[in-house]
């Protein structure tokens, strides 16, 4: 242990603790910028590149105390730190002014307004005059595609999306181009994101601390579509969306908000509000069949599920000799778009191209996916508008409901219902659950009923990679869960060396899964809450009767009605996909 | 590192410099040897490189980009560099430039249309005592006043007749 003083304090600390840990240890806030520290996904961000953090330490040999950064700064025997002396204030007064100097000076119509950590630090620093004003760069924003949305000019070269985006996804799009004032962050070549390998899970929006990285917002087309009266506007909300939609609202992390939700679409005038998890019920059958089918018939194993569209776009471009393995399902909510334009249109007798599909996702992958040209046909996308948690909060503001003191309401009927199964998809692990759940069953493993056997605790956690061990039909069934890129790398890596001996391998892009997705409310790497939501997720399985995939009456009915058998081959014929080998640039 | 057959890549000197290279690797150095081997580094040159390297292009852009040795389009016969570096710059290195670029026609980082000037500006070449400096290729030119400027074009282009 080290001793030392922080602010006349006598504190003690870890040896290696910087400056910045050991005050806030002892209840001294010292406002950083740049720095990041999310232990939970193993990114520590340090570049000490704003200079905000700056102490003051005290050196009686010296004629003048040392100004140091405390993110980088490492506590030493004795050391004498003044964390908000007039010294150090002014140091982080002016890093923060030079910032703001050359930023583009547009909060109130910017994406990240009152969520910019640079606006809130200028607030806390109680800055009122901008002393400086310097030459800008002007770099054209890049929303080449729709989904990831650059705007390098207002980038303060804090380097956290590289971190993500380099160590925690693995994915190297990102990086410094330029140098001095006229360094940003872009991709190689300084090409248009879409050109590039980007997955667009957009990771290095949740941490950008300013609008310089954010996502693409299609709330203007979803009320176009609203005022339409020639349209038939239908919404499905993504599994995850009701455990994190509340805190839009200031409510809790966690907070299920299901009821809420579906009043609150209703009010806004959709007229159909149903629900992507009847997709994912279709997912499990269809992923189920499918390895029941791989691992009777000698087919490739392990087979990986395919329902996050930047976990796809990372097997293309980065493993595109090993674009075969996944399961060629559609992702839910694709699924549940072929079945609006399908099955609902004709029961309800109105013209696929009348109706629109907007979908509400926790994922900004998604608005690129809905616009593969694969998931469309004849010209006609499945999904025509993606919209993230954050842009239907948004539009629920805008539309002046007072959302926490919203009576429930329920799905309505023919595409409402659904299982608990199917709203674990939103967590990490939760979609091999539902798979094992019915795989289970249609492999002619007995039902006891039992709880350990339908919640399939082996299977549930937040660590990136995880390993666990099931019997599907009396076959050991090894399954392997990666939640973020970098873990998925992991497992891929071991596949394509043939080390593998994994039955079937879940991967979501995002750490923790679409609870912690790119288009979620802002967690500010606080992945506690992130916890909280998959509780949430959990508690709303428990909640609903029917826990398995295969028993959802909605589902069978399509099934019979429609859809033949699952994995049979007209669900092949409209539930299934490709993907593509691409390039990695 | 991974390397494939030399001779028979998109770019086989490249390509064998980089096999005897073996575990000796600095990614700047490969770059200078790239741009004197080629003249300019590509985007085909640099992906090339970024794969051989198994890392991202993004990071060898990065460098690339950060460098103002470094060229990224085919440069004219004769590079001309204005150095703005401190000393030069104080010593009126900018209206230097600014008179490269009315001689010449370009802006700063681009090429003459008869592809015989590149006009960059750079940092400090090491020769402050002779600030405002500029080079023409490998050739050193000191306490250059805007005025010589037409003159050492003139010189440069007899040269070539």
């Amino acid at each position: 242990m080290i001793n030392a003083k922080i602010n006349g304090l006598q504190i003690e600390a870890p040896e290696g603790s910087t400056i910045l840990e050991a005050a806030g240890k002892a209840g001294i806030r010292i406002p950083t910028l740049c720095h990041l520290d999310l232990h939970d996904i193993h990114m520590v961000n340090q570049t000490a590149s704003c200079r905000v953090c700056m102490v003051e330490l005290a050196d009686t040999r010296a004629s003048r105390n040392k100004i140091v950064p405390a993110c980088v700064t490492k506590l030493t025997e004795g050391m004498e730190v003044i964390t908000a002396s007039i010294r150090a204030i002014r140091a982080r007064r002016m890093s923060v002014e030079l910032l703001l100097s050359n930023h583009p000076n547009d909060c109130f119509i910017c994406a990240k307004n009152l969520d910019c950590e640079l606006q809130s630090l200028a607030a806390e620093l109680g800055l009122r005059k901008l002393r400086m004003r310097g030459e800008r760069i002007d770099v054209p924003l890049d929303d080449s595609s729709g989904a990831i949305v650059k705007n390098a000019n207002k980038c303060i070269y804090c380097r956290r999306c590289e971190t993500m985006c380099n160590e925690v996804q693995t994915c190297g799009i990102l990086s410094g181009i330029g140098r001095g004032y006229r360094a940003f962050v872009g991709p190689a070549f300084n090409m248009p994101m879409q050109e590039s390998s980007c997955t667009y899970c957009c990771q290095c929006t949740m941490v950008c601390p300013t609008a310089a990285l954010t996502q693409a917002n299609h709330v203007h087309k979803v009320w176009d579509a609203l005022a339409d009266p020639g349209k038939h506007v239908i919404v499905q909300t993504a599994p995850a969306i009701r455990v994190t939609l509340g805190e839009m609202f200031g409510m809790a992390p966690g907070s299920v908000v299901t009821g809420k939700m579906v009043t609150a679409l209703k009010r806004m005038g959709f007229d159909g509000v149903f629900d992507t998890n009847l997709g994912a019920d279709l997912t499990v059958m269809e992923e189920a069949a499918e390895l029941i089918h791989r691992m009777e018939n000698g087919g490739t194993l392990p087979m990986l599920t395919s329902c996050c569209p930047a976990w796809v776009k990372f097997i293309e471009h980065q493993f595109p000799e090993l674009v075969d393995i996944p399961s060629s399902c559609m992702s839910p909510h694709i699924m549940f778009g072929v079945i609006a334009k399908t099955y609902y249109a004709d029961k309800l007798g109105i013209e696929p191209d009348d109706i629109v599909v907007v979908s509400v996702m926790p994922c900004i992958a998604k608005k690129a996916e809905a616009k593969r040209p694969e998931l469309t046909k004849d010209t006609r996308s499945h999904v025509d508008i993606v919209i993230t948690t954050r842009e239907l909060g948004g539009m629920i503001r805008e539309a002046g409901i007072m959302f926490d003191g919203l009576p429930d309401s329920e799905f309505d009927a023919p595409l409402g219902e659904s299982t608990g199964a199917a709203a674990l998809f939103g967590s990490s692990g939760g979609v091999i659950e539902a798979v094992v759940r019915t795989a289970r069953q249609w492999a002619g493993d007995e039902d006891h009923g039992n709880t350990e056997e339908i919640e399939l605790e082996q299977l549930r956690g937040m660590d990136g990679l995880r390993r666990a061990s099931v019997t599907i039909g009396g076959r050991e069934a090894v399954i392997g869960i990666a939640s973020g890129l970098g873990s998925a790398r992991k497992l891929l890596e071991e596949i394509r060396d043939g080390k593998s001996d994994y039955t079937a391998i879940e991967i979501m892009a995002c750490p923790g899964g679409c609870i912690a997705g790119g288009g979620q409310p802002y967690h500010h790497g606080n992945y506690n809450a992130v916890r909280k939501r998959q509780e949430g997720l959990y508690s709303e399985d428990r909640r609903i009767k029917i826990r398995k995939s295969h028993e959802n009456p909605a589902a069978l009915a399509l099934y019979e009605k429609f859809l033949g058998k699952p994995y049979g081959e007209k669900a092949r014929g409209m539930l299934h996909t490709y993907f593509e080998k691409r390039e990695r640039v | 590192m991974k390397t494939g057959p030399a001779q028979t890549g998109p770019f086989p000197e490249l390509g064998q410099y980089l096999e005897n290279l073996g575990e000796e690797q600095s990614l700047i150095g490969i770059l200078h040897r790239a741009q004197g081997l080629y003249g300019y580094l590509g985007r085909d040159i640099q992906l090339y490189i970024a794969r051989k390297l198994n890392i991202p292009a993004a990071e060898v852009f990065g460098v690339v980009s950060f460098y103002s040795h470094f060229n990224t389009e085919p440069p004219g016969k004769f590079t001309i560099s204005v150095c703005m570096g401190t000393p030069c710059y104080v010593r009126g290195a900018e209206a230097v430039l600014e008179k490269c670029r009315e001689e010449l026609n370009i802006g700063t980082g681009e090429t003459t249309a008869d592809g015989l000037f590149t006009l960059k500006d750079v940092r400090c070449v090491g020769a402050c005592g002779l600030a405002p400096v500029v080079l023409v290729s490998d050739k050193v030119y000191g306490r250059v006043v805007p005025e010589d400027i037409r003159r050492i074009l003139d010189d440069t282009v007899k040269e070539v007749k």
